[in-house]
């Protein structure tokens, strides 16, 4: 069985939460002490109606506002598919926490409420959809209970958001209307949406296809750890530990190690102790290599017929995350997967504007939810691809160095 | 192409020998808390197959209670002798002595609390920079909040409101001297993926999992094993039911399920079928109020 993972996204108080709640009952995936414990929670029990959005707020703080304000997950999963869900909050001060479960999903939920339709936080989710690269998007136009079903009020918006996925070069976009509260459409087609001809949206969910999300052509390997028992019988093991991150390895292929651009080949492939011929995209495994060479935790083994870029100056779009703003010149720590390098944001090129999606004038300086471009030099190389082609191996994040926190998310160019 | 297609178990396999190996590379005092529970046996054997043919970067720490099942404690004794790792163990009962803290009193008198204290105590003895726990995202609504690498602070507290962004699957460890990282490598599992992987991989568990005769009492609804470590009173039955366990927490707050599954097939098929999630069927302690999780996870439980 295959994996889906998914994140619901879209402005405030769309129906992101109810919407995940609606998913999980109709299809029979809350447990009854859970549904007991929603039903004493919710507000209007004594007329018989619970909040299923309580399932996923899950916080003291959620419950008392009403509002998500961090990234729940939620699973289930039909004969066809097993789901991951990240449940997205739609405030805009806590847009780093949707960017968090946003970086995974292999598709989003963007929920538009039929009432209001596009608005601002809609264009920002979309705009982080796109930076991540989400593979696939369903547009879910909910409350149409409150507009009468109407297909004009959801043709319009279907116009309006088709400007923004065009501008934004949004590709796998697919519409569909539903009511989260009421269940329409969302395991199985309403009556009321009869001029609908698409699928509910888990009967999509259950078909999409998804394998494509996952690099098989460029193969990647970031060394997480050296293992080195040395003992007497395993004098002169030393393994590359890691996770296949993009690509194919098999026995005997030439690889360099970057970035040093060391050449040699593979001598043997381990899984779980186990030796394999070959090994893809996204095992876990054990390298080793027909060489002894100095290798370490961030280095990169990659297919020698399939070159990775090494730089250190980076053009990146850039979301910043942190209350403090990101001033060029200063000094932050890049991760791109294992490796953490220190680097220096060097000038910001443009800032993208959430509203017209226009790149406005540099600012000075960047503040949160910011999404801009820019440059990044680094202290020593770094390997890497196109986030846009090759998303397993193109973003990096920026830890500030006297916080420890991540203040930014970049897509390298 | 299709040659190359991972099956899901395989997926979250992949995903839990990535974050082992990210403590491993990024922590200089790791540690891997184990209790002998279902969770921490599956990480143990997710380890294996990160780190063999070399030892664990980390020692197995558990925090003892006193009110364990003893088929729980066999097992961890038996598990890390046969692998040959670092056990620690440290008792809750000693820090109850040292810090002279009041134990709760009552008929399920759990020490399921206290248990935070002897945790920050053995964290701060061996400096340790990392916990590996095997919490999971589905077990409760404010553990499905929670980051993979959890940042504590130097009092292990959790804040929920100010969760540092996790992108994609690079994990940032970094900390201030004192804090520590709680590390949850099986996030992303079910209940029933654990089940499945345990009988796909033929791992060992101890025999409480197993439908067994016990002598229970039967308290709202649940049923608490009759031990040294409950108080009955007058008007208890104390019936003789075979049981299983769902979880393996401490004898006086987790509660048996009764089932005549004997072996993991049919514990499966019933999980399947079940209506009710294991927390609420096994906890006691999760009841005492709506937040009960929240707010011990603040305070530097798991
Ligand atoms: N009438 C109607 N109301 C809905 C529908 N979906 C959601 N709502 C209501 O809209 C309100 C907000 O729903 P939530 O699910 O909490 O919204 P959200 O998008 O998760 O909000 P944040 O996470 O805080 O951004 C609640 O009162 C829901 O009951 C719908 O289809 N029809
Ligand atoms: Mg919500």
């Amino acid at each position: 069985m295959d994996l889906l993972r998914f994140i619901t996204a879209g402005s405030v108080d769309d129906g992101k939460s109810t919407l995940i709640g609606r998913l999980l009952y109709d299809s029979k995936s809350i447990m009854i002490d859970q549904l007991e414990a929603i039903e004493r929670q919710s507000k209007n029990k004594d007329e018989g109606e619970i909040d299923l959005a309580l399932l996923t707020d899950g916080l003291r703080a959620e419950r008392e506002q009403g509002i998500t304000i961090d990234v729940a997950y939620k699973y289930f999963s039909t004969p066809k598919r097993k789901f991951i869900i990240a449940d997205a909050p739609g405030h805009i001060q806590y847009t780093r926490n949707m960017v968090t479960g946003a970086s995974n999903a292999d598709l989003a939920i963007i929920l538009i409420d039929a009432r209001n339709g596009v608005v601002e936080q809609t264009r920002r989710h979309s705009i982080i959809t796109s930076l991540l690269n989400i593979p696939h998007i369903v547009v879910a136009i909910n409350k149409m209970d409150l507009v009468d079903f109407s297909q004009d009020v959801y043709n319009n918006i279907v116009i309006d958001y088709a400007k923004v996925a065009q501008s934004l070069g949004l590709k796998n976009v697919t519409y569909i209307p539903l009511s989260a509260l009421q269940g329409d459409n969302i395991v199985e087609k309403s009556d009321k949406l009869s001029w609908y001809e698409g699928p509910s949206l888990l009967h999509f969910l259950e078909e999409v296809e998804v394998q494509d999300t996952i690099n098989l052509t460029e193969a990647r390997f970031p060394v997480q750890y050296v293992i080195r028992p040395q003992t007497d019988a395993l004098h002169d093991y030393r393994g590359y530990a890691g996770k296949i991150v993009s690509g194919v390895y098999k026995v005997g292929d030439a690889v360099t190690v970057q970035p040093a651009g060391i050449q040699s080949r593979i001598k043997a492939i381990e899984i779980a102790g186990k030796e394999v011929a070959e090994a893809f995209a996204p095992q876990s495994v054990v390298l080793h290599l027909e060489d002894n060479i100095d290798i370490s935790r961030g280095d990169v083994i990659v297919n020698a017929a399939q070159p990775v870029k090494t730089a250190q100056e980076l053009e990146v779009l850039l979301c910043w995350m942190d209350n403090k703003p990101l001033i060029p010149g200063n000094k932050y720590l890049l991760q791109i997967n294992s490796r953490v390098v220190r680097s220096v944001v060097r000038n910001i090129e443009y800032k993208l504007d959430v509203n017209t999606l226009e790149k406005n004038e540099a600012p000075s300086q960047a503040v949160l939810n910011d999404v801009i471009k820019a440059t990044i030099k680094t202290a020593s190389p770094i390997p890497y691809d196109s986030y846009q082609a090759l998303r397993a191996n193109g973003g990096a994040i920026l830890i500030d160095e006297t916080s420890h926190v991540t203040v930014g998310a970049c897509m390298i160019q | 192409m299709s040659a190359y297609r991972l099956d899901y178990l395989d997926q979250l396999e992949s995903e839990a020998i990535h974050i082992l190996r990210e403590v491993a590379g990024q922590f200089e005092r790791p540690a891997l808390l184990f209790s002998g529970g279902k969770d921490s046996i599956t990480l143990v054997h997710l380890a294996l197959k990160a780190f063999r043919p070399g030892k664990f970067p980390f020692p197995l720490v558990h925090i003892d209670t006193g009110h364990n099942f003893k088929e729980a404690l066999d097992c961890r004794d038996q598990l890390a002798a046969t692998l040959g790792e670092k056990l620690i163990v440290r008792n809750v009962g000693d820090t109850i002595k040292a810090k002279q803290l009041t134990e709760p009193k009552g008929k399920f008198a759990s020490r399921n609390a206290l248990q935070t204290y002897t945790l920050l105590d053995t964290i701060e003895e061996f400096k340790f920079d990392a916990c590996i726990g095997g919490a999971r995202r589905d077990e409760e609504k404010a553990r499905a909040k929670e980051r993979i690498f959890s940042v504590r602070d130097e009092f292990g507290q959790w804040d929920p409101k100010l969760q540092r962004p996790e992108l994609w699957n690079t994990y940032n460890g970094r900390i201030h001297k004192g804090e520590n990282v709680r590390v949850f490598p099986i996030s992303n599992w079910t209940e029933l993926d654990v089940w499945n992987y345990i009988r796909r991989e033929k791992i060992e568990l101890p025999s409480i999992y197993f439908s067994h005769d016990r002598e229970v009492i039967e308290h709202e609804g649940q049923l608490v094993a009759v031990s040294e470590f409950i108080q009955l009173e007058a008007s208890d039955k104390v019936l003789t039911k075979k049981v299983r366990y769902r979880t393996v927490g401490d004898m006086t707050c987790t509660a048996a399920v009764e089932s005549k599954a004997s072996n993991i097939d049919d514990i499966i098929s019933e999980i399947t079928a079940t209506k009710t999630s294991e927390r609420g069927e096994t906890r006691i302690d999760d009841k005492v109020s709506e937040a009960a999780m929240e707010d011990r996870k603040k305070n530097g439980y798991f």
